[in-house]
C-alpha cells in the first residue's frame, strides 16, 4: 500500500489522476499535464511535494558535520534563512542524493531530501552524525507545498499567517524565512519564481484550498517533471545516482572545491578524475527531427553510440522535444538520437531550455 | 462507458474500426486510450501503400508522459492516414472517435471484424482495467 499525504482525499476531490511514484500515492495531473505545464509558466500553480522530507538538524557541531557530509560548503550560508544546493556524495564519490540545506539558526540546519531516497539518506545521516554529536530529526508532522510561477508570490503571501506575510515578501531568491513551524522559502523545482512552503499537516488542507481560490491551480508531478527538464534541473535517479560522479552529471559546480583542505566524504574519489579529458559530458539536447527524447535512448556520433539520454521528454514551451544526455567527450556540436530504430538528428544546447517563461535555446 | 459509439468495433489494445460498407475500413485509437496516455504531442503514421497484418505495430502516439505503439487490429493495404495530426497530435485527445482518426485501410478478410468487439464488450475491458 502506497503512502498518501494529507492532502490525498483533495487531490481526489479536485480530480486529481493519482499513480503511485517512489511509494507514494500522488496526483500525476488533474486533467491536462500541458495546461498545468503552461499555468506555472504564464501564471501560478501549485505542487504537494509532502512526499519530499524534511530533516532538521542540530547541535553545537552541526555547521562542522555539514562540511564534512556535502560537497557544497555551508561555510557559504553566513545570514539566517539562506539555502545552498548540494549533493551528498558517498566514498565512492557516487551520489546518494541532491538537496537544499537551510541555514535557520545557530545551531540548526534544515535540508529538503528527496522522497525515493528518504530511508537510506537517513540511515546514511545517522551513521555519520553520530560523530558529531548531531541530533537528526526527519519531520513528518510537516507537509510541503511548492507555489511557482510569476504570479505565485503576489496569489500566495496575503495566505500566509499574518506574522509572516512581511518576511515572505522581502526574501531574496535561494532564501527562507520561518515562524514556529511555517517556513517559506523563495525557491523551487520548475525555472520560475515562486516559494515552498513547510507547514504543520493540520493547516495544509486549508492553506491548498485558499491557494486554489485565490487562482493557483493544483499541477501534478506531470507537470512538475516538464518544468523542471525546461529548468535544466536534475532529477535523481534519472540524471545521476550512486553509480555516476557529480562531475558526470552536470553538478560540478556544486562542488566546493576550495578551502583545499576540506574534507568532505567523497572528495578523494571525485578529486581523483578532476579535469579528466576521459570524463563524459553532461548535456542538453534539442531534437531537431521528428520524435520524442526519452530516458535510456542512445546518443551516437557518426555513427557510434557514444552516450545516453537520461531525460528526455517534450518541452511544451519550446513545442519541441529536448532532453539531457551523458556523452563523450567529443559530442559538442550535433549528434543523433536512436527512436524506434532510426538516427533522428539533435543539436548540443547548454541547458536551461526555459527560464522566466523565456525561450533560452535557439530553435 | 455508455457513450462508446455503438457503430464501431474495438480491438483489447484500445484502437476502433469503422467499417465504411466499401471493403475499406478507419482506424484510431479509443477515447479511453488517449485518456489514460494524456496529452499527445507526437503521432507516428504507417505510409500509404503499406501492407498490414492484423496485430502488427504500425503507428505509435507519444504523449507528454510516454511512447505507446498502435497496433493494426485487422489486416489490410493503407490507403489514406491523418496528415492533420503531424502538426495537431492533440486532434486525438479532442476528438478520437472523429477528427482524431489515424487512417484507413482496404480490408484482407472482412472476416477480420467479426473478431472484433462490440461497444458493449469493449466498455467491459475497460472496467476490468479499472478494477
Amino acid at each position: 500500500m502506497d503512502k498518501t499525504t494529507v492532502l490525498f482525499d483533495t487531490h481526489k476531490a479536485m480530480g486529481g489522476r493519482l499513480v503511485p511514484f517512489g511509494g507514494w500515492s500522488m496526483p500525476l495531473h488533474y486533467g491536462s499535464q500541458l495546461e498545468e505545464h503552461h499555468l506555472v509558466r504564464r501564471d501560478a500553480g501549485m505542487f504537494d511535494v509532502s512526499h519530499m522530507t524534511t530533516v532538521d538538524l542540530s547541535g553545537d557541531r552541526v555547521r562542522e558535520f555539514l562540511r564534512h557530509l556535502l560537497a557544497n560548503d555551508v561555510a557559504r550560508l553566513k545570514e539566517p534563512g539562506k539555502a545552498l544546493y548540494s549533493c551528498m556524495l558517498n566514498e565512492d564519490g557516487g551520489v546518494i542524493d541532491d538537496l537544499i540545506t537551510y541555514f535557520v539558526g545557530e545551531g540548526w540546519f534544515r535540508m529538503v531530501v528527496n522522497a525515493g531516497t528518504t530511508e537510506k539518506d537517513l540511515a546514511w545521516i545517522d551513521r555519520q552524525a553520530q560523530a558529531y554529536g548531531v541530533t537528526v530529526n526527519a519531520r513528518s508532522d510537516l507537509a510541503m507545498i511548492a507555489i511557482q510561477g510569476p504570479a505565485a508570490r503576489e496569489k500566495a503571501i496575503p495566505l500566509l499567517p499574518a506574522d509572516l506575510r512581511d518576511a515572505a515578501a522581502a526574501l531574496k531568491p535561494f532564501f527562507a524565512a520561518r515562524v514556529d513551524d511555517w517556513f517559506v522559502a523563495r525557491t523551487g523545482y520548475t525555472g520560475e519564481d515562486g516559494f515552498e512552503v513547510m507547514l504543520p499537516e493540520s493547516q495544509a488542507v486549508d492553506f491548498w484550498k485558499s491557494l486554489s481560490e485565490a487562482g493557483v491551480g493544483p499541477c501534478g508531478l506531470g507537470a512538475r517533471d516538464t518544468l523542471r527538464l525546461e529548468a535544466g534541473m536534475n532529477l535523481y535517479g534519472s540524471d545521476m545516482d550512486e553509480s555516476v560522479s557529480p562531475l558526470e552529471s552536470g553538478l560540478g559546480w556544486t562542488v566546493a572545491w576550495e578551502p583545499a583542505d576540506r574534507t568532505f566524504m567523497g572528495r578523494p574519489a571525485i578529486e581523483s578524475h578532476r579535469g579528466d579529458p576521459a570524463n563524459r559530458r553532461f548535456v542538453g539536447l534539442l531534437l531537431t527531427g521528428r520524435g520524442v527524447l526519452r530516458d535510456h535512448l542512445r546518443v551516437f556520433l557518426d555513427g557510434e553510440d557514444v552516450g545516453e539520454i537520461t531525460s528526455g521528454g517534450f518541452s511544451p514551451t519550446l513545442g519541441r522535444s529536448i532532453g539531457l544526455a551523458r556523452v563523450r567527450g567529443d559530442v559538442t556540436d550535433r549528434c543523433s538520437v536512436e527512436i524506434r530504430g532510426k538516427q533522428v538528428e539533435a543539436r548540443v544546447v547548454k541547458p536551461p531550455f526555459v527560464r522566466n517563461g523565456e525561450a533560452k535555446v535557439e530553435l | 462507458m455508455s457513450d462508446l459509439p455503438t457503430e464501431l468495433k474495438f480491438a483489447k489494445s484500445h484502437e476502433w474500426v469503422r467499417n465504411e460498407g466499401d471493403g475499406t475500413v478507419t482506424v484510431g485509437i479509443s477515447d479511453h486510450a488517449q485518456g489514460l496516455l494524456g496529452d499527445l504531442v507526437f503521432v507516428e503514421l504507417p505510409e500509404v501503400g503499406d501492407s498490414l497484418d492484423a496485430g502488427s505495430e504500425c503507428a505509435v502516439v507519444e504523449s507528454v508522459k510516454a511512447a505507446s505503439d498502435v497496433y493494426s487490429p485487422v489486416a489490410g493495404e493503407v490507403t489514406a492516414v491523418n496528415v492533420e495530426l503531424a502538426d495537431a497530435p492533440e486532434t486525438i485527445n479532442q476528438d478520437a472517435f472523429g477528427d482524431g482518426w489515424m487512417f484507413k485501410l482496404k480490408l484482407t478478410d472482412a472476416g477480420d471484424l467479426d473478431k472484433l468487439l462490440d461497444a458493449n464488450a469493449y466498455a467491459e475491458v475497460m472496467q476490468s482495467e479499472d478494477h
